[in-house]
């Protein structure tokens, strides 16, 4: 029971880590059809930036507090990644739209082998770790043998995740840039004739699903304080599992879609072996391909015309 | 007189096919005109040509004295030319509301009074705000369309096959109201019909367009008096 429980915590808080990386797939794919094997590596990415910011605002600026520390280097990293992410679009995706379908893919795939290469090369290819932060701890319930345990890191991670998901569901659903947003998702030629200008809309869907993996790049950063410049691979593909299973293009599909796969992950560690959590987590991508391919909460095919 | 909208010459290509073989339309401030023709002719692509999607390949269109032949989609729309597509187009998986908030997109400022002066004209979509596009019938789709292209005030309005698919009950409503907003706003309106009975007895002025070319021209009353256009369009249809 306790272990459950324990597991229970650090899959929602792993699940967070996936979903916001998710939403970045999910998005992308609704509003051009691409799935954007670089996204990854845009978590990646971020992760260092957060890491390049950090060691500056501690070590250069002094900030001792570790919260406003880590605030900085939040919004740094969302900004600097989706500087990273708009340059993308522009120079690897945009010439090739209207091409065909398999060329921006194509070219997302080399972004990635471009992302993390030169992260290896421009970072080193060893492990770069911060300092430990927040250490603190909740005992929730167990007995000597076995506690139950929320830390800090992992509130904190929840609690930045929700919020930022309450901003981001504001943003898509109540205003008119999420309606624009939405619009071309749906029909870009009519959007246009409403006056929508498409490819900044665009731009726009990528520069948000950058951020977002920037919250998630630096949670990353947090929770194990170490990051790799392969460390865009794993996480990005069980993101992507995650909106396939959530149902691509959904997007409460891509954050259940991440909790679920964040779970599975963790309770499999727990309960049968941890060498094989990765193949559990991809097992889930092709049995949802197989018997569900619209995914969890994803649209069914039909729309009365 | 000048003209609102003006096409010299337009000629509009899908890859090699030649679909539009040099147009030459006008529609003047005020003025409802209508562009009959069969299937295939060229209307829509015509419809589209004005929005630069696809765009006249040669030949110039130009929007109340500016030359709009090369300005991006969604640059036109800002001009305050707005169109209710062929097919609707409406979005299935936005509610009725968030439709018409969307054909407010080319301008800032609120929508409240625009959305009250649609409403009154479309009571049925009042009922419906909070549904999706998508659940609405077809006369309601094609209620919205022709709802959200007033909410940006256009000063043109094109209008392709809005009676298209309708009974004809509800055609009648929506022929009447394009009238209304023509007589009472002043709305200039660019018309395409199948229906050219009713078509050219709404419009100042009409075109046919055989082929991708204009074939003959002239007042509503003078085309429908045509033996060719009768023969062509009209026998067979109502009276």
């Amino acid at each position: 029971m306790e272990v459950f429980v324990q597991q229970l915590i650090n899959g929602i808080t792993l699940g967070s880590i996936y979903g916001l990386i998710a939403i970045g797939y999910t998005m992308v794919f609704g509003i051009i059809g691409m799935v954007n094997f670089a996204h990854g590596d845009v978590f990646m990415v971020s992760a260092f930036i957060g890491l390049i910011a950090y060691l500056i605002v501690t070590a250069w600026l002094g900030i001792a507090s570790a919260v406003g520390a880590l605030l900085i280097v939040l919004i740094v990293a969302m900004a600097l990644t989706s500087l990273v992410n708009w340059t993308i679009e522009r120079i690897a995706y945009r010439p090739l739209r209207g091409s065909f379908r398999l060329a921006p893919l194509i070219s997302a795939i080399g972004m990635s082998i471009l992302l993390s290469n030169f992260v290896q090369v421009a970072q080193g290819p060893r492990n770069k770790s911060i300092p430990p932060l927040l250490q603190g701890e909740f005992v929730l319930m167990g007995r000597e043998s076995y506690q139950v345990t929320l830390s800090h890191r992992q509130l904190l991670i929840w609690i930045v995740t929700a919020v930022l998901l309450v901003v981001f569901w504001y943003l898509v659903s109540r205003t008119a840039l999420g309606r624009a947003q939405r619009a071309c998702e749906q029909d870009q030629k009519m959007a246009a004739l409403l006056g929508v200008d498409v490819d900044r809309t665009i731009s726009i869907t990528f520069v948000i699903g950058a951020a977002l993996a920037a919250v998630a790049g630096t949670m990353y950063l947090m929770y194990y304080g170490v990051v790799n410049f392969s460390d865009g691979f794993t996480p990005g593909v069980k993101a992507f599992t995650a909106a396939v299973l959530g149902g691509i293009g959904s997007l409460p599909g891509a954050v259940v879609g991440g909790i679920l796969i964040g779970l599975v992950e963790t309770m499999w560690s727990a309960y049968f072996s941890i060498d094989y959590k990765d193949v559990a987590a991809f097992s889930i991508l092709a049995i949802t391909l197989i018997f569900l391919p619209q995914g969890l909460l994803g649209r069914p095919e039909v729309e009365k015309v | 007189m000048t003209s609102l909208l003006c096409l010299r010459g337009v000629k509009t290509y899908y890859g090699n096919i030649i679909a539009l073989r040099g147009i030459d339309v006008d529609v003047r401030e005020g003025e409802i005109v209508t562009l009959i023709g069969a299937n295939g002719a060229g209307k829509s692509t015509l419809m589209m040509t004005i929005f630069g999607n696809p765009r006249a390949r040669e030949g110039s269109i130009r929007f109340a004295g500016r030359d709009i032949t090369g300005l991006p989609t969604h640059e036109i729309a800002r001009l305050r030319i707005a169109q209710s597509p062929e097919g609707r187009r409406i979005f299935p998986r936005m509610t009725v509301m968030e439709n018409l908030q969307m054909g407010a997109a080319v301008r800032d400022g609120g929508t409240a009074a625009d959305l009250k002066r649609v409403l009154s004209l479309f009571p049925r979509l009042a009922d419906r705000l909070s549904q999706r596009g998508g659940t609405l019938s077809g006369g309601e789709q094609q209620m919205l369309a022709i709802a959200r292209a007033l909410m940006g005030r256009p000063r043109l309005l094109l209008l392709d096959e809005p009676s298209l698919g309708l009974a004809p009950i509800i055609a009648r409503q929506i022929f009447d109201i394009i009238r209304i907003l023509n007589e009472r706003d002043g709305l200039s309106v660019l018309l395409v019909e199948q229906n050219a009975y009713h078509a050219l007895r709404l419009a100042h002025r009409g075109y046919v367009i055989v082929n991708g070319a204009i074939t003959i021209s002239g007042t509503g009353h003078e085309l429908l008096a045509r033996p060719e256009v009768r023969a062509a369009y009209l026998e067979g249809g109502r009276r």
